[in-house]
């Protein structure tokens, strides 16, 4: 094992503020630069299946379970597929964050599904959530923005939960005939959350135009293929103007105002700002959101450009500990500390739900709060400390002494490490370490 | 080095402050403190944020505005009286059906309905609208209009519990900042000793983040655990929400103003069946926190607001987009109810803001600004710390029954 008390401060940096938090059968190299970048430029893993699956789920697949419940839900003993669906498929994407050996990528996969953030509080997005993480985000987390924009504005899933799929031009032959009309919550949330920010002074008016844009946007659930499908009865007839931007109808101008607004320069400051955020404090220095928003701007939006531009920040180094980590954070580097087999990932579900971080449970469509004001409150930390009891008695063979060089290497405070030598059992000793203050945070 | 030797006088010290001695010594037997005498400040204050932004216009409908049945259509319900049809409030407005417990409060003169209202800002975002609510003021702040006006309320001898109480999963905005505030959430399956409490509280002690957390949710918990029945801590939901926030609050010695919150309220789609749910949701919390609360009910305000009010006409999913003029509450004892406050806009041609949205003619802060100098009895003072450069908005009177 490379792990002991002598190991670099360095390593143990990348592997809580960069990475998912140490496991003690992925220690960290030497060269901690060299591997968080290698987690960039090397080609991704793939994602674990959900179990009992032997392809990977599709949204085509998660459409059809939603059909097939929908059309049976009156017999009496049906049992609903998407539900368990669910639970399988949050189950899956927590065991890839537990076990995976690229936890740079992985974490890279976090904060950006949590960018474009969906949510199950739409019931349909249980079936399709999944899908999404491994389409719309994963393979563009090292790609550009606006390839990951365009992808996850398109998903069924976010069609769903901000409503497109149901918004008509009311000019539209649809809208005519079914005297139907707007929605504009997919607009205004791709305008205030994904892309230019409020800063950035765009009016009602620009968000009614970009909602008449959407429109022809939605999904189709009865004849295969099943998925996304541009409808052009839908979609609102003749041009339309956002921030003086001026798109004719159709839907490749759909595309090229979701390009155009992922390529703009209050997108690319906002984008900047959420990076910063999350990989070097709550408040970040004004300097550091400039070299990021340059690297962005300079790359036409470039995310592996960015995400090996943080890995450059002296300021995401030089400040350890800066940020306290969410609820999901915390248990997946409690079990990864633990040394988790892939088959607890449930119990990762089950303690992110007992935080009130459940998996895809957003209150709402600008994601989880990234910053400890949003989850520094008292309950909050009895609870932590009360899930890191009950995580503890699953594991009760370690010893938490070894592992707290492992965990938190020369962060380690003398009186975390005497409290957990006085610990009267194994359980109280790694409820500590997980309960401490120093590993509340990143 | 003798763990007890490190250990047991720390626990000694803080574990007596925060309640957490008699947890460790007689688990959750009542805590053996001398019965604190009758407070000069009866006066308890309750807000619910409904998250999402209510359609003020479907919890409380302006049936009697000539414009009304057109411009709302399929969201219009029946006129009272009739089948299925909203409760009357007195000829104009009718409030949804779901709502009844509201109504027979509104009947005993315990509700006071203020419609046309919005908070001080502009803005169609939820985020940035409920920040602005929170913080009462026109930017995000640090701290809640809430907190900041504990900071006028003195300490009271023999409470056991803070003066303010959030109730829930999250600490909001509303109720963050200087003041310390305590918590409440059910708890969860088996816990850990009470000693391994006290460790883990003196581990966190002198963390200038976490240690104040720590502190104050142990402290929370002695308390609660102190005063609340089994039955009452395991279910969840808002509805027992509320009722454990009446119980808390109702106690001599616990709380006497609490913040509480609930969603579902972002019907951008079939709204006329999904705002069933929320809204019997309230009313059911509402009238759980009127009984769990006792005879304090009657030196209780409640004040139930959302960020923004939602567009008058539907929008292509029989739903409603994001509008400006709302709806807000106000319940209780000490209430000077059973009307609506509504310096009524109208909503023909020309009236609507922007084409779309029911014009404000009433600022929110007036109305907080009113609870706080006469049922709170705070100073000018702590109103401007409360709600800052907001001095032409004048408190509103008459909000209370004298």
């Amino acid at each position: 094992m490379g792990h002991d008390a002598g190991m670099l401060p360095q390593g143990i940096l990348a592997a809580i503020r960069f990475g998912l938090g140490p496991r003690p059968d992925q220690p960290v190299p030497a060269d901690a630069v060299a591997w968080l970048k290698a987690q960039i430029r090397d080609p991704a893993l793939p994602p674990p299946l959900p179990e009992g699956w032997e392809r990977t789920p599709t949204a085509a697949d998660g459409l059809a379970m939603l059909r097939q419940d929908q059309m049976n839900r009156a017999q009496p003993d049906y049992q609903t597929l998407v539900p368990a669906f669910y639970r399988l498929e949050a189950a899956a994407l927590m065991q890839g964050s537990l076990t995976t050996a690229m936890p740079f990528r992985e974490r890279l996969v976090l904060f950006w599904s949590n960018h474009l953030s969906v949510s199950v509080r739409e019931g349909s997005v249980r079936a399709l959530a999944g899908d999404y993480v491994r389409t719309a985000i994963r393979p563009h987390v090292t790609g550009r923005f606006e390839d990951m924009l365009v992808a996850a504005i398109r998903h069924p899933a976010m069609l769903y939960y901000l409503n497109q799929a149901s918004s008509v031009g009311p000019n539209s032959p649809l809208g005519q005939r079914q005297r139907r009309g707007l929605n504009e919550n997919l607009a205004r949330e791709v305008l205030e959350l994904h892309t230019l920010s409020p800063v950035s002074g765009y009016t009602q008016a620009d968000v009614t135009e970009f909602a008449r844009l959407l429109t022809g946007l939605r999904v189709e659930t009865a004849n295969e293929p099943l998925g996304s499908r541009f409808w052009p009865t839908a979609h609102e007839p003749g041009a339309k103007t956002i921030l003086g931007q001026r798109f004719e109808e159709g839907p490749e101008q759909i595309d090229a105002a979701l390009r155009w607004l992922a390529r703009h320069e209050a997108t690319h400051r906002h984008l900047a700002l959420k990076l910063a955020r999350h990989f070097v404090a709550d408040a970040p220095p004004p300097a550091v959101i400039d070299r990021l928003f340059a690297v962005l701007w300079n790359s036409g939006g470039d995310l592996a450009a960015a995400a090996e531009a943080l890995v450059d920040l002296p300021e995401a180094w030089d400040r350890p500990l800066a940020k306290l980590r969410t609820p999901q954070d915390f248990v997946l580097a409690s079990m990864r500390i633990l040394g988790a087999a892939p088959e607890l990932a449930p119990m990762a579900v089950s303690g992110v739900a007992s935080l009130n971080q459940a998996v895809w449970l957003a209150p709402a469509p600008i994601g989880w709060p990234d910053s400890a004001e949003g989850w520094l409150h008292p309950e909050g930390m009895i609870r932590r400390m009360e899930l890191a009891y009950s995580l503890a008695g699953r594991f009760s063979r370690l010893n938490p002494n070894e592992l707290v060089p492992i965990a938190l290497g020369p962060l380690a405070r003398q009186e975390t490490i005497r409290a957990i030598k006085g610990a009267g059992s194994v359980r109280d000793g790694l409820t500590l370490l997980l309960a401490s203050p120093e590993f509340q945070r990143r | 080095m003798s763990k007890t030797s490190l250990h047991l006088p720390r626990l000694g010290r803080r574990g007596l402050l925060l309640g957490l001695s008699a947890m460790a010594v007689a688990g959750q037997a009542r805590l053996a403190l001398a019965q604190p005498a009758a407070t000069p400040q009866e006066a308890r204050l309750v807000v619910v944020l409904l998250r999402g932004a209510l359609d003020g216009l479907a919890a409380v409908q302006a049936y009697g505005d000539a414009d009304f049945a057109a411009l709302r259509g399929p969201l219009a319900l029946p006129e009272p009286g009739n089948e299925e049809g909203l409760l009357d409030l007195g000829g104009f407005f009718g409030l949804h059906p779901t709502l009844a417990q509201v109504h027979e409060m509104y009947r005993a003169n315990q509700a006071l309905i203020v419609h046309a209202a919005a908070g001080s800002y502009r803005t169609r975002s939820h985020f940035d609208a409920q920040d602005m609510l929170e913080s009462g003021a026109s930017e995000r702040l640090s701290s809640g209009w809430l907190n900041r006006a504990l900071e006028a309320i003195p300490d009271r001898p023999g409470a056991d519990a803070r003066t303010g109480l959030a109730v829930g999963l999250d600490m909001p905005l509303l109720l963050r900042g200087k003041v310390p505030v305590g918590m409440y959430a059910s708890p969860r399956g088996g816990r850990p000793d009470p000693d391994l409490y006290a460790r883990f509280a003196d581990l966190a002690h002198d963390d200038p983040l976490l240690g104040p957390a720590v502190m104050e949710g142990l402290r929370a918990r002695g308390f609660a655990a102190d005063r609340l029945d089994d039955g009452l801590r395991k279910a969840g939901g808002f509805p027992s929400l509320c009722g454990i926030a009446g119980r808390l609050l109702a106690d001599p010695a616990g709380p006497r103003v609490a913040a509480l919150e609930t969603g579902g309220w972002d019907t951008h789609s079939s709204q006329m069946s999904r705002l069933n749910y929320p809204l019997r949701q309230l009313d059911e919390g509402l009238g759980s926190l009127k009984a769990q609360l006792g005879s304090a009910w009657q030196h209780t305000a409640v004040l139930v607001m959302t960020e923004f009010g939602r567009t008058v006409r539907a929008n292509g999913n029989q739903g409603t987009d994001h509008g400006t003029g709302g709806v807000a509450f106000l319940l209780g004892g000490a209430i000077a109810g059973g009307r609506v406050a509504a310096d009524w806009p109208g909503l023909g041609a020309g009236k609507l803001l922007e084409d779309r949205d029911l014009q404000p003619t009433v600022d929110l802060r007036e109305i907080a600004k009113g609870l706080l100098r006469d049922h709170l009895r705070l100073p000018a003072t702590a109103l401007e710390a409360a709600f800052p450069d907001s001095r032409e908005v004048v408190p509103k009177g008459g909000l209370l029954a004298t």
